[in-house]
């Protein structure tokens, strides 16, 4: 709150908790939502209880049992190629069918692979979505 | 006229009317910086991919393709797969947790300003490199698409057309003019492709055969032939092969920590939005790779390298022997688009991070000192920012700025990457962490690209006489875990309770969306 603020003469509106207060508004515990303040509105979500919730720990626990793995597979299976290009020449020239070899195929499945991993994930995460909807309602409560 | 300057032409004008209906739209901060948050889910997935896909990818590894085959088309692979990694880890806490920037993600539980001042100067770094890079090819291409067209002409018109779409149109016009220019050159590519496919009658086989003898007329006039399957035509030993897994860990980590691609998910009204515009994006662009082997194997088996004269104009070149001189005019015109749009994306993330960052956040605590204030600074900025890069781009004409490109993504893999992936994940991490992540990541690229064979060199092209002191040309494989050590360092040199406590807070707006910025109304 600026100084200045409080010098506006034609504004009535009381100023809660301001030093001149004797008796503040209140009416005991919680206010309704339009009448709390910006300083109070930051701490309407108890995140601290939220985040112990019994709702919420399963979602990040729902998380991590796609997200992890799926990094990790895609992180190998991604620097397989350059390591197996760069060290294991022999093998990739290996011919599957005419000309192309098993470095070009390995190469091409790599777009399949990351495609298939984006289409599964979105799939789980349309349940993170459902599980995060249930926690923010049960929060509301 | 000729068929390409009218093409050109034609994108020109489009742009501008979309710029201009853009512009007479509201022009609040969260309008002019986000879009309004009401971009859709394929508008966005168009426009990331837009953003992504410059002239580097549409000519560059067309050329690389063309020319050394199989390396080329691995390269390619990476700036796919890359995506996997803004869509597991980045996109959606981003989004969740933050209002126009990357930083906003950073400074949530850390004290904001020398976080922000840092992320700041991190971006601006990336944009700016990108950014010059960009527009000395622009110079250089108009050159040959437009022989009438001088260098200089070429640069300031992309400078001015840049500082006009950002200015006047924001991220609305921005966004609108990635989304053309990404249809354009898709299907520019897949026309390329089905003509590619047409010479060789259809037939798979007879292109894969193709490909396995490659055969032109050497420079000494002997006739050279090439199995284009073959690997290790361009990386070659002792240090080719760790150079390539160099690149590969900068992309793969570089591509999630690219400010004008993550400033793309604060345009979508929530999470869920910008993880299905992650989806789109990655089908376009995995498509416009894979069509890489048609563009750049076509060159190769049917202009043969013994015919191209530079390396960049392969695909231009194979549309030209293709489809005649309109087709040649129309691939011209989108490579010029291309650059346009990457360079208007790069100049509306490096002026929303100086607005909100730097110029509101750091030097006054997060204030606004009048109504629009933030959005004016922007606005200032972009036309700055697009001033210095027309002069650099002027100056820097006659040096080989690839290894900008690769810089922009060794800083962004470094520097922003361990910073984002710890703030998410994990708890003890704080500010003295965070700035020193962030300085080490950025300071190591710089150095160990300033000592590699980028830049140094024994003969009279190299910018720095000398042996080089550091082998690759891509520092990734260094400077990444460099970052993380600098991140994880800093922050065991202190304790800052505040930041731990604030932990629970992002983590629980991260992972639900409670309280994300919402998309305003119409």
């Amino acid at each position: 709150m600026a100084p200045d603020d409080r010098k506006l003469p034609q504004d009535p509106t009381p100023i809660v908790g301001a030093d001149t207060d004797i008796a503040p508004i209140s009416r005991g515990g919680s206010k309704p939502a339009h009448e709390r303040t910006a300083d109070e509105e930051t701490d309407v979500v108890d995140w601290h209880r939220l985040a112990a919730s019994a709702g919420f720990k399963e979602l990040i626990r729902a998380k991590r049992r796609f997200i992890l793995p799926a990094t990790i597979f895609f992180i190998v299976y991604y620097f397989a190629l350059p390591v197996l290009v760069g060290y294991a020449r022999p093998f990739m020239e290996t011919r599957v069918f005419g000309a192309v070899n098993i470095a070009y195929l390995f190469a091409l499945s790599q777009f399949f692979v990351a495609w298939i991993i984006a289409a599964l994930y979105v799939r789980a995460a349309g349940k993170f979505d459902r599980m995060a909807a249930d926690v923010i309602k049960h929060e509301r409560q | 006229m000729t068929p390409a300057l009218a093409m050109f032409l034609g994108f020109v004008l489009l742009t501008l009317a979309i710029t201009y209906w853009s512009a007479r739209r509201s022009q609040g901060a969260s309008q002019y910086f986000a879009a309004g948050r009401r971009i859709t889910a394929w508008q966005n997935g168009l426009a990331v991919a837009g953003d992504y896909m410059s002239a580097a990818s549409f000519l560059g590894i067309a050329g690389m393709i063309a020319f050394n085959g199989y390396d080329g088309f691995m390269y390619s692979v990476g700036w796919l797969v890359a995506y996997l990694t803004v869509l597991l880890i980045v996109a959606e806490p981003l989004r969740n947790a933050g209002k126009y920037t990357m930083a906003d993600l950073l400074a949530y539980r850390l004290s904001p300003r020398p976080v922000r001042a840092m992320a700041s100067l991190s971006t601006l770094t990336v944009s700016t490199f990108y950014m010059i890079a960009q527009m000395v090819g622009a110079g250089a291409l108009v050159k040959l698409l437009l022989p009438g067209v001088s260098y200089e002409v070429a640069v300031i018109g992309v400078g001015v057309l840049m500082i006009v779409y950002v200015v006047f149109g924001g991220m609305l016009a921005t966004t609108w003019v990635q989304i053309i220019k990404a249809v354009l050159l898709m299907s520019g590519s897949i026309f390329l492709s089905i003509l590619v496919m047409k010479h060789f009658g259809y037939s798979f086989g007879a292109f894969f055969d193709a490909i396995g003898h490659v055969s032109w007329t050497g420079a000494d006039g002997s006739t050279i032939t090439r199995n284009f399957f073959q690997p290790g035509l361009l990386f070659k030993p002792p240090w080719g092969q760790i150079d390539l897994i160099s690149l590969g860990l900068a992309l793969i980590f570089g591509t999630a920590g690219l400010p004008h691609i993550l400033v793309r998910f604060y345009t979508v009204p929530d999470a869920k939005t910008a993880r299905h515009s992650v989806v789109w994006a990655m089908v376009i662009i995995g498509l416009f790779y894979i069509m890489t082997t048609f563009l750049g194997f076509g060159a190769a088996t049917i202009l043969t390298p013994g015919k191209i004269s530079i390396e960049n104009m392969s695909a231009p070149l194979l549309a030209q022997a293709l489809g005649g001189e309109v087709f040649f005019a129309f691939i011209s015109a989108v490579a010029f688009a291309t650059i346009l749009a990457v360079v208007a994306g790069l100049t509306i993330s490096a002026s929303t991070s100086f607005a909100h960052d730097f110029y509101t956040n750091v030097l006054h605590h997060g204030r606004e000192r009048g109504p629009g204030e933030e959005v004016r600074v922007a606005r200032i900025t972009a036309f700055v920012v697009g001033a210095i890069a027309i002069l650099l781009a002027i100056q820097l004409r006659a040096i080989n700025v690839a290894f900008l490109v690769g810089l922009a993504f060794a800083v962004a893999a470094s520097a922003n990457l361990p910073v984002i992936v710890l703030s998410i994940f994990w708890r003890r991490f704080n500010t003295t962490g965070a700035v020193m992540g962030l300085a080490v990541g950025l300071l190591s690229s710089i150095v160990l690209i300033i000592i590699s064979p980028s830049m140094m060199g024994l003969d009279a092209k190299a910018l720095i006489h000398g042996a080089p002191l550091f082998p690759l040309r891509n520092p990734g494989i260094v400077s990444i875990p460099l970052g993380f050590l600098g991140a994880v360092l800093g922050t065991f040199l202190s304790r800052e309770p505040s930041a731990e406590a604030k932990f629970d807070e992002l983590i629980v707006r991260a992972n639900t969306g409670l309280g994300a910025e919402k998309a305003t109304a119409e």
